[in-house]
C-alpha cells in the first residue's frame, strides 16, 4: 500500500476513534449542568448523588476524548505537510481560537468539576461545569468551522501557483461563516447531546428493569428524555436544511449520497440499495423523484448527477458513501421513533413499567454513537477526491518526506493502543454503572462529607 | 516589531508555560517509583491530578500556535520527526491513561502496572521532547524549499540531542521535587527532600555532558551564540538560577525554589530559540539555508487575526488557571473523588 492510502485509512482511523469520546462529553455536559441545576434548586439529595455519578462518566469520556484529540492536531503536520502549509494561513486563527477559547477553558474548570466538591461553594463548582461544557461546546465550533472550510471554502484567496499555491485568508468572518458552518455545526451538537442523552437513557433503563437506584434512575431519565425527545426531532430538521447547503454547495457529494449519476435527470430517493459504480445503477427500494421533492418540490425536477463531473472529480467510494448516509439516516429514524415512544410512555405515565421499551433503551446508546461515525464517513468520503473541495486533491495534500513503512509503523502502533483503550474504556465505564449512583449512607462519602465544605 | 516576530514571542511564551508547567507533571511522574507506599504514590499523583489535563493544553496550544502562524515550519518539522512524534503521541496517551485508570482498581498488581507505566510515558515524554530540542538546536536537513531530506528517527538520535534529552528529564525531575516540596507534609515531605537533591546532581551531571557534546559535536551553534553576546546573557542567567535553587530549598523557601526553578526553565528556552534567531529551523545542509522566520509566516492578516484573538483569550486563560491553583492550594489532601 502507498502512501496515501495509509494516511487516510491512518487519519479516518484516529479521527474515528476520537469520535467516539466528545460527543459523549458534550452531551454528558449538558445533562451534568441540568441536573446540578435542578440539584441547586431543589436541594433533593437524589440529583447531587446523580450529579455526581454523571461526573464520574464524564470524566472518563472527557479524558479519552483529550488523549486522542492531541493525535489529530499532529497528524496534520507528520502525515499531511503539503495540506497544512496551504490551509495554515486559513486554519491559523480558527485553531487558535479553538486552543485559547475552547481547551483552556474546558481543562482549567474540568480539575474543579472532578476535584473540587469539598473546597469550593457549590455555586462555584456549578460554574465550572457550565465552563467544561461550553468549552467542550466551544471546541466543536471550531474544528466544524475549519472541516466545513474544506467543504465549501470561503473568505479566502489563493496566492501562488502548483505546489507552491497557498490559501490565504481575506475575510476572517466570511471564513467562519462559511456556507455549510452552521448548518454542519447544528447537526454536529445536536448529534453530540443524543450520544449523551442515549447513553444516560440506557443507564436509567438498565437500572429501572433490575429495580436498583430507582429514584436516580428516574432522575436521569427526566434530565435525559427531554434532551433526548428534542434532539431527534431537531435533528430530522437540521438534517434536511444540512442536505440543502450540500445540494448547493456541493452536487458531487449530493449525487453520491443518493447515488444518482444522470448528469441532469430527476432524482429518486433511496430508503435501501446497493450502487454498482461499474452499471452506474442502483438497485433498492426508492421514492421516484423523492429527491428532487426534497429540494425543489417537484418530483420532475432535475438534480445535478455524477455524470455532470469527469471521473477524476468524482468521489472515488460512491456506493459506501450511499451505504453511511442512509445507514445515518435510517439510524436517526430510529432515534426519533424511540424517543417519541417513551416520552408518550412518560406522559402516558405508563415509562417505568414499561418492560418491553426499557430493554429496547438499553441497546440505544449504541445508535446514536453509529449515526454519528456513518455520518462523518459519509461527509468524508463525499468530499473526496478534494481534501479541500475544488481546490486541493487529497492526492496532492501528503507530507513529501514521509515513507509508507513510516506509516505503516505509526498505523500498526496506534491500532495496538486505540484496541487497549477502547476495552479499558468500556471494561470502566461498565464497572461505575455497576457500582452505580453513590447512594448517602455510603460510608465512603459521609468520611468525606465531615471535612467537606459540600455538606 | 514585525508581526511574524511578535507572534513568535507568543509561541515562546506557550512553549515556556507548557515546559514550566507539564515539566513539573512529567517531574512527579518520574520520581513516581521513589515513593514505596501507596499512600504516598497516591498523595504524589493527586498532587498534579487537578493540574496535569490543563497543562497539557499548553502543548496543544504551541502546536496551534506554530500551525496558525508559521505553517511551513509546522508542516516542515512535523512531517520531519513523524515517528519520533508519533511515539511521543503514544506515551502522551499512555501517561493519560495511567493517571485516570491507576485508582479504578484496588489490586496491587493493577496499580503497580500502571505506576510503572506512568514512569515509563513520563520518561518517554521527557527524553522525546528534549531530542527533539536538540535537534532543532543544531538545525534538520531541509532544502531551499523548506523539504525535510534526512532519514527520520535514525538520524535524530545523536549524541547531542540525547544528552539534552537526558538534561530535560533530570531537570523536569529537579523541578517536579519542587512542585511535590510545596503539596507534601511529614515524611513523605522529607522524602521529597532527599530525592530532590539527587535529581539536582544528575541535572548538574547531565548539562555538563550536554554542554561537552555541543563542543564536540557541534560547534557551528556555539560559533553562533559567541557571535551574539546579548544572547549568552541567557546561558548566564540559566546557571545562576541553577545555583539558586539549591540554596532557596536551603533556607526553605519552597516556593521561592519553585519560581527560580520556572524562570531557569525560561532562560533556557530563551537560549535555544535566541541562538538561531531569526532562523526558525536551521539547515544543517546549507548553513545560510534554513527557514527564517519570514519564511515560514502566515500572511499579516493572519498575524493580526491571531495577535487578536490571543490579546482577548489570553486574560481568560490566565484567570482559569489562577482560579484551579488557587482552589487546590496547598498540601494534597486525599477524599473521594481523589484518583
Amino acid at each position: 500500500m502507498d502512501v496515501e492510502i495509509l494516511s487516510r485509512i491512518q487519519f479516518a482511523f484516529t479521527v474515528a476513534f476520537h469520535y467516539i469520546y466528545p460527543p459523549l462529553s458534550i452531551g454528558l455536559g449538558l445533562l451534568i449542568v441540568l441536573a446540578e441545576a435542578a440539584w441547586l434548586r431543589t436541594k433533593a439529595v437524589e440529583w447531587r448523588n446523580l450529579t455526581r455519578f454523571m461526573i464520574r462518566l464524564f470524566a472518563l469520556t472527557f479524558g479519552l476524548g483529550v488523549a486522542t484529540g492531541i493525535v489529530m492536531e499532529f497528524e496534520f503536520g507528520t502525515n499531511w505537510a503539503v495540506y497544512s502549509r496551504y490551509v495554515g494561513d486559513v486554519f491559523g486563527s480558527a485553531l487558535a481560537a479553538e486552543g485559547i477559547f475552547a481547551f483552556a477553558l474546558e481543562s482549567g474548570f474540568l480539575g474543579v468539576l472532578l476535584f473540587g466538591w469539598g473546597r469550593v461553594k457549590p455555586q462555584w463548582h456549578f460554574v465550572s461545569a457550565v465552563g467544561v461544557w461550553i468549552g467542550s461546546m466551544f471546541s466543536a465550533v471550531w474544528i466544524v468551522v475549519a472541516n466545513s472550510w474544506q467543504q465549501t471554502p470561503a473568505g479566502y484567496h489563493v496566492v501562488g501557483e502548483g505546489m507552491q499555491a497557498r490559501a490565504e485568508i481575506v475575510d476572517f468572518w466570511a471564513m467562519v461563516f462559511n456556507p455549510s458552518s452552521v448548518e454542519r455545526l447544528m447537526h454536529v451538537w445536536l448529534g453530540s447531546f443524543l450520544a449523551g442523552a442515549f447513553l444516560a437513557l440506557s443507564i436509567a433503563a438498565w437500572y429501572l428493569l433490575r429495580g436498583q437506584h430507582v429514584p436516580v434512575a428516574k432522575k436521569l431519565m427526566k434530565v435525559a428524555l427531554p434532551v433526548a425527545f428534542l434532539a431527534s426531532w431537531a435533528q430530522l430538521f437540521s438534517g434536511h436544511v444540512a442536505a440543502e447547503v450540500v445540494a448547493e454547495h456541493q452536487p458531487a457529494k449530493l449525487a453520491a449520497l443518493e447515488g444518482h449519476y444522470e448528469a441532469d435527470g430527476p432524482a429518486d430517493m433511496y430508503l435501501m440499495g446497493w450502487v454498482d459504480q461499474e452499471s452506474e445503477e442502483v438497485q433498492g427500494l426508492a421514492i421516484p423523484g423523492g429527491l428532487s421533492i426534497l429540494l425543489h418540490q417537484d418530483p420532475e425536477a432535475p438534480v445535478t448527477g455524477l455524470n455532470a463531473f469527469k471521473p477524476e472529480d468524482r468521489p472515488g467510494q460512491v456506493n459506501a458513501v450511499f451505504q453511511f448516509y442512509h445507514l445515518m439516516v435510517a439510524l436517526g429514524m430510529m432515534l426519533i421513533a424511540l424517543s417519541t415512544w417513551a416520552a408518550w410512555s412518560w406522559w402516558r405515565g405508563s415509562l417505568w413499567d414499561s418492560r418491553l421499551l426499557l430493554k429496547l433503551l438499553v441497546p440505544s446508546v449504541l445508535l446514536p454513537q453509529i449515526a454519528n461515525q456513518a455520518g462523518w464517513f459519509a461527509a468524508e468520503m463525499g468530499r473526496q477526491p478534494w481534501v479541500v473541495y475544488n481546490l486541493l486533491r487529497t492526492s496532492d495534500a501528503l507530507s513529501e518526506s514521509v515513507r509508507a513503512e513510516q506509516v505503516l509503523f505509526s498505523l500498526v502502533l496506534f491500532t495496538l493502543i486505540y484496541v487497549v483503550l477502547l476495552a479499558l474504556f468500556l471494561y470502566l465505564m461498565r464497572k461505575k454503572i455497576l457500582h452505580g449512583p453513590h447512594e448517602l449512607g455510603h460510608p465512603e462519602l459521609n468520611a468525606s462529607n465531615r471535612q467537606s465544605a459540600w455538606s | 516589531m514585525s508581526l511574524e516576530l511578535l507572534w513568535f514571542l507568543v509561541i515562546g511564551f506557550a512553549v515556556t508555560a507548557y515546559g514550566i508547567l507539564d515539566g513539573f507533571d512529567l517531574g512527579a511522574g518520574l520520581l513516581h517509583p521513589f515513593f514505596r507506599k501507596e499512600q504516598s504514590r497516591r498523595i504524589a499523583l493527586n498532587a498534579v491530578g487537578p493540574v496535569w489535563d490543563g497543562n497539557e493544553v499548553w502543548l496543544v496550544i504551541t502546536g496551534g500556535a506554530l500551525f496558525a502562524g508559521f505553517p511551513e515550519a509546522y508542516a516542515t518539522a512535523f512531517s520531519a520527526f513523524y515517528v519520533p512524534f508519533f511515539l511521543l503521541l503514544a506515551a502522551l496517551i499512555g501517561r493519560a491513561i495511567s493517571i485516570e485508570f491507576r485508582s479504578k482498581e484496588p489490586m496491587a498488581w493493577w496499580r503497580s502496572f500502571w505506576d510503572w507505566s506512568y514512569f515509563a510515558s513520563s520518561l518517554v515524554i521527557s527524553l522525546l521532547l528534549g531530542v527533539a530540542l536538540g535537534n532543532l538546536m543544531v538545525g534538520l536537513p531541509i532544502d531551499s524549499q523548506g523539504i525535510y531530506r534526512g532519514n527520520g528517527m535514525v538520524d535524530m538520535l545523536g549524541w547531542f540531542p540525547l544528552s539534552v534529552g537526558l538534561a530535560v528529564a533530570s531537570l523536569y525531575a529537579m523541578h517536579g521535587s519542587l512542585y511535590l516540596l510545596l503539596k507534601t507534609e511529614d515524611k513523605l515531605f522529607e522524602r521529597v527532600r532527599a530525592l530532590n537533591w539527587r535529581a539536582l546532581y544528575f541535572f548538574y551531571g547531565a548539562m555538563a555532558l550536554a554542554t561537552l557534546m555541543l563542543f564536540a559535536h557541534h560547534v557551528e551553534v556555539v560559533v553562533r551564540l559567541w557571535s551574539r553576546p546579548a544572547f549568552l546573557g541567557f546561558a548566564v542567567l540559566a546557571f545562576g538560577l541553577s545555583l539558586a535553587v539549591p540554596w532557596m530549598v536551603g533556607r526553605r523557601r519552597y516556593g521561592l525554589a519553585f519560581l527560580v526553578s520556572a524562570l531557569m526553565i525560561a532562560s533556557l528556552l530563551a537560549l535555544v530559540f535566541a541562538q538561531q534567531f531569526p532562523m526558525l529551523i536551521p539547515s544543517t545542509l546549507d548553513p545560510d539555508g534554513g527557514m527564517t522566520l519570514a519564511e515560514a509566516a502566515s500572511s499579516d492578516r493572519t498575524l493580526k487575526l491571531l495577535l487578536t484573538i490571543t490579546a482577548i483569550g489570553t486574560p481568560l486563560v490566565v484567570l482559569y488557571f489562577a482560579f484551579v491553583y488557587r482552589v487546590f492550594r496547598g498540601p494534597v489532601k486525599l477524599d473521594d473523588s481523589s484518583y
